[in-house]
C-alpha cells in the first residue's frame, strides 16, 4: 500500500505496471476503436442500402468535397479498416489485453503478472501501433484498401488500387508492432499461468476464464511469429523491392498460406476467451456447478490443435490441389466435435439450472446460441464444393459475424458487465443492460441472418455497388432492411456506453462479490488493492462449486475452508485468507 | 523484474521464471524462421530458373565460418560450466572467446555478402537473392543482437554479477546463442548444400 502512495500518477496511471491498471487501458483503447470499427460498417451499410447517395450527418463531415458521396475507392478501404480494427484493435486487445491482464492474477491468486515491465512494454508497443493505423486515414492516398486479409497481388502493387501507396506500408508497419505486443503478453500469460498459480490450485481448478486464455496465450506464441514473418517479406516487397510475393516471379499463395496459418488460430484467439467467459458466467448464474469440466477443457486444447492443420479452408478458391483441399476439409469438420461438446456441456449447465437472468448471464446465452448458428454455418463453407459457390459471398460474411460479434461480441458484452463491479467497484445498471441485450440481439440477428439469404442468391462481398448487375437489383430492399436494423443497433450501443461511464462514477457500490461467485477475484475488495493478495489465498477447491451439500449457502468460494468431517457448516477460512462475500 | 517470489511455490522445479518464459520466446522464433524457411523451399522448389548454388555462393569458406560458429557454441557452453564451477576468469575468457568467434562469423558474412553484391546477385533481380539475403539476413541479425548481449554479459561478468548459484544470464545467454546456432545449421544445409 505504502508503495503505491510513493508512485507518481503517471507511474500508477500511465506507465503502470499494474496488472489492473494495464488491462482497463486495454478496454478504454479497445471501445474506442469499437467506436471507429463501428462507424466505418455504418458507412458501408448506408452506402450498400443507398449508392452513391448523400450520407446524412456524417457525409458533409468526411466527404464535403465529393458532394457528401462516398467515394468509389473508398469502399475497400472501409472494409479493410472496419475487418482490422475490429480484430486486432478491439476484439483480440478487449479479451485477451483487457479481460487476459485483469483477470489472470486475480483468478489464479497472483500479486501480479510474471514480468509486470514486459506487461507494460505489451500495452506501450500497441501505442505507435494504434497511432501508425489511425494516422494511415490521414495519408493523401487513404488507407490500406487490400482487405483485412492484404491478398498479394494488390497489396503488392503500389499503383493497384490508391490504398497500395502509402496506407499499406502503414498497415504493414501496424500489424507488425500488433504482432510483438500479442507475442510479449502471450509468453508473459503463460509463464504466469504456469508459475504463480496460489497453493492448491491446481491446473484442474483453474476456472475455464483461464484455461481459455491459456490456451489462446499458446496460440498467440506459436501462429504470430509466422505473421510478423510474412508481414516483414510482405514489408521488404515494397520497400526494397524483394520477390517473394511480386507478380511473375514470386508467389502469390504463399502469403496465403503464412497470413492463413496465422489468421486461422486467430479466429480461435479471438473465440476462446468468449468460451471461458461464458462457461464462467453461465455456472454463476445457474447455480450449478458447470456441466464437464475436464471434457471442456480438453475441447479447448482440441479446438487449439485442431486450429492448426486447418487454415487451407480460407484458399479453395485459390486453385489448390483437391487432395490437399480435401484434407484441409476434413480436418476442419473434425473441429465440430469439440465445439459441439462445449455447446451441450453449457446446455448441460442450465439444464436444471436455478437460472437469473442477469444482463451478464443473457450475453453469455447469445453467445452460446448465436455461437451455434455461426459454427453451423461454418460446416457449409467448409464443404469444399459449397464453398467455392459461397465463398465470395455475404454468407462467409454472414459465417464471421455470427462468430465475431455474436460470439466473440456478445462474449465481451457478458464479461465486462460480469467483471465491471470487480474492476470499477461499482454495479451496471441490470434494467439497462438488459434493454441493450433485446435491442442488440435482435437488430444483430435482423442484420446477419439475412446475410444468409443474400449469399445463397451469391450477392459478392466487397463490393460497393452490387446493383450494377441486374441480378442482384431485387436484393436492395433487403440491404436497406438490414441498414435500419444497424441503425438501431448503432443506438443502442449508447445504452450500452452510458450505462458503463454512468456506473463508473453513480453506479451502486458493488461489495466483494456481488453475484455469490466462487472465483480467487470475489475475495478481494472492489477494485482490489495494488499487488491484490495481502496474503497468498490457499485453494481448496474447483472454481463452480455451486450448491453444494456441504454448505448451507448455493456458493463455497475457491479459497474457503472446511473441515472435512463436519462438513454442513461454512467454517471460518484460515487466517490467511478472510473469507469471501461481504 | 520477475515476481517469482510471489509465488508461492515453484511447480517446475529447476526452471526460474526467466528461464521458462525464455524458452517460450525461443519457440516463437521458432515459429518465426519457420514461416521464413519455408517460404524459402516453396520458392526454390517452383523457381524455374534457380541458380546453381555450388558455383554462385563460396562453399568452403562458408563451411569455415559454419565451423567458426559451432567452435563459438562450445566456447559458450565451457562459459557455463566454468561459472558452474565457480570460475570467475574462465567464465570471462570463455564468454570474450564466444563473443569474439560471433564476431568473426559476422564479418565473413559481411565479406560473403559483398562478393556476392559484387557479382551482381541483389535483393530485387531474382528469387534467389531475395530469399538468400532475407534468411541469411535475419539470421545474422540475430548473430549481431546476440553478440551485443554477449558483450552486456562479460561486462556483467566483470563486475562479477555471475556467481556458482547465480548465473541465470550466462544460462539464457547460452540458450539464445545455441538456438541461433541451431538456425544457421539448417539455413546453411537448405542454402548452400541442397
Amino acid at each position: 500500500m505504502t508503495e503505491t502512495a510513493e508512485l507518481s500518477f503517471v507511474r500508477r496511471y500511465v506507465f503502470s505496471t499494474d496488472h489492473k491498471v494495464i488491462g482497463k487501458q486495454f478496454l478504454f483503447t479497445a471501445m474506442g476503436f469499437f467506436t471507429l470499427g463501428g462507424i466505418l460498417a455504418l458507412l458501408m451499410r448506408t452506402q450498400l442500402a443507398w449508392p452513391w447517395q448523400e450520407i446524412p450527418v456524417i457525409g458533409k463531415l468526411l466527404f464535403g468535397s465529393g458532394g457528401n458521396i462516398l467515394p468509389p475507392e473508398t469502399y475497400p478501404a472501409l472494409v479493410t479498416m472496419h475487418g482490422t480494427i475490429m480484430i486486432f484493435f478491439f476484439i483480440i486487445p478487449i479479451l485477451s489485453g483487457a479481460l487476459g491482464n485483469f483477470l489472470i492474477p486475480l483468478m489464479i491468486g497472483a500479486k501480479d503478472m510474471a514480468f509486470p515491465r514486459l506487461n507494460l512494454f505489451s500495452y506501450w508497443v500497441m501505442v505507435p501501433a494504434f497511432i501508425v493505423m489511425l494516422a494511415s486515414f490521414f495519408v493523401a492516398t487513404g488507407p490500406a484498401a487490400a482487405g483485412w486479409t492484404s491478398y498479394v497481388p494488390l497489396s503488392i502493387l503500389k499503383d493497384a488500387i490508391p490504398g497500395s501507396e502509402m496506407g499499406q506500408t502503414l498497415w504493414v508497419l501496424s500489424m507488425m508492432l500488433v504482432g510483438t505486443s500479442s507475442i510479449l503478453g502471450a509468453i508473459n500469460y503463460i509463464t504466469t499461468i504456469v508459475m504463480l498459480r496460489a497453493p492448491g490450485m491446481d491446473m484442474f481448478r483453474l476456472p475455464m476464464t483461464i484455461w481459455a486464455l491459456f490456451v489462446t496465450a499458446i496460440l498467440a506464441t506459436f501462429a504470430t511469429p509466422v505473421l510478423t514473418a510474412a508481414l516483414i517479406l510482405m514489408f521488404l516487397d515494397r520497400t526494397i523491392g524483394t520477390l517473394f510475393f511480386a507478380a511473375g516471379e514470386g508467389q502469390v499463395i504463399l502469403w496465403q498460406h503464412l497470413f492463413w496459418f496465422y489468421s486461422h488460430p486467430a479466429v480461435y484467439i479471438m473465440i476462446l476467451p468468449a468460451m471461458g467467459v461464458a462457461s464462467d458466467i453461465i455456472s454463476t448464474f445457474s447455480r450449478k456447478p458447470l456441466f464437464g469440466y475436464k471434457p471442456m477443457v480438453y475441447s479447448i486444447m482440441a479446438i487449439a490443435a485442431l486450429g492448426f492443420t486447418v487454415w487451407g479452408h480460407h484458399m479453395f478458391v485459390s486453385g489448390m490441389n483437391p487432395l490437399l483441399g480435401l484434407t484441409f476439409m476434413t480436418s476442419t469438420m473434425l473441429i465440430a466435435l469439440p465445439s459441439a461438446i462445449k455447446t451441450f456441456n453449457w446446455l448441460g449447465t442450465l439444464w436444471g439450472g436455478n437460472l437469473q437472468l442477469r444482463a451478464p448471464m443473457l450475453n453469455a446465452l447469445a453467445f452460446v446460441s448465436t455461437f451455434v448458428i455461426g459454427g453451423l454455418s461454418g460446416i457449409f463453407s467448409a464443404a469444399t464444393p459449397v464453398d467455392i459457390f459461397l465463398h465470395d459471398t455475404y454468407w462467409i460474411v454472414g459465417h464471421i459475424h455470427y462468430v465475431l460479434f455474436g460470439g466473440s461480441l456478445f462474449g465481451v458484452f457478458a464479461g465486462v458487465q460480469y467483471w465491471f463491479p470487480k474492476m470499477f467497484g461499482r454495479m451496471m445498471s441490470d434494467g439497462w443492460g438488459r434493454i441493450h441485450f433485446i435491442l442488440t440481439f435482435v437488430t444483430f440477428n435482423l442484420i446477419f441472418l439475412p446475410m444468409f439469404v443474400l449469399g445463397g442468391y451469391g450477392m459478392p462481398r466487397r463490393i460497393a455497388d452490387p446493383y450494377v448487375y441486374e441480378m442482384f437489383t431485387n436484393l436492395q430492399g433487403l440491404n436497406q432492411f438490414m441498414t435500419y436494423a444497424l441503425y438501431v443497433l448503432a443506438l443502442s450501443q449508447f445504452i450500452l456506453a452510458g450505462n458503463f461511464f454512468y456506473s463508473l462514477f453513480r453506479g451502486k457500490v458493488a461489495g466483494k462479490n456481488p453475484w455469490k461467485a466462487n472465483t480467487l477475484e470475489w475475495t478481494l475488495d472492489s477494485p482490489p488493492p495494488h499487488e491484490n493478495f495481502e496474503h497468498i489465498p490457499t485453494v481448496y477447491r474447483g472454481p463452480y462449486e455451486y450448491s453444494s451439500p456441504l454448505v448451507s449457502a448455493d456458493w463455497l468460494a475457491q479459497d474457503q475452508y472446511l473441515d472435512g468431517t463436519k462438513p454442513p457448516e461454512v467454517m471460518p477460512a484460515p487466517a490467511v485468507s478472510p473469507a469471501a462475500g461481504d | 523484474m520477475t515476481t517469482a517470489d510471489h509465488a508461492a511455490s515453484n511447480p517446475l522445479p529447476g526452471v526460474s521464471t526467466t528461464k521458462f518464459a525464455f524458452w517460450l520466446f525461443l519457440a516463437s522464433e521458432v515459429l518465426f524462421f519457420a514461416g521464413l524457411i519455408s517460404a524459402y523451399v516453396l520458392m526454390r522448389i517452383v523457381s524455374p530458373s534457380w541458380p546453381d548454388v555450388s558455383e554462385l555462393l563460396n562453399i568452403p569458406l562458408v563451411a569455415a565460418n559454419t565451423s567458426i560458429l559451432l567452435v563459438s557454441s562450445v566456447t559458450m557452453v565451457y562459459a557455463l560450466a566454468s561459472i558452474e564451477a565457480g570460475d570467475q576468469s574462465k567464465l570471462r575468457r570463455f564468454l570474450i572467446a564466444t563473443a569474439v568467434l560471433g564476431t568473426i562469423f559476422v564479418s565473413i558474412q559481411a565479406v560473403e555478402w559483398v562478393q556476392l553484391i559484387g557479382e551482381g546477385v541483389s535483393v530485387s533481380n531474382n528469387v534467389f537473392g531475395s530469399t538468400f539475403y532475407v534468411l541469411t539476413g535475419f539470421h545474422g541479425l540475430h548473430v549481431l543482437i546476440g553478440i551485443l548481449f554477449l558483450f552486456l554479459t562479460v561486462y556483467r561478468a566483470f563486475r562479477g554479477r555471475y556467481t556458482r548459484t547465480e548465473h541465470g544470464g550466462v544460462e539464457l545467454m547460452g540458450l539464445y546463442w545455441h538456438f541461433v546456432d541451431i538456425v544457421w545449421i539448417f539455413l546453411f544445409t537448405i542454402i548452400y548444400l541442397v
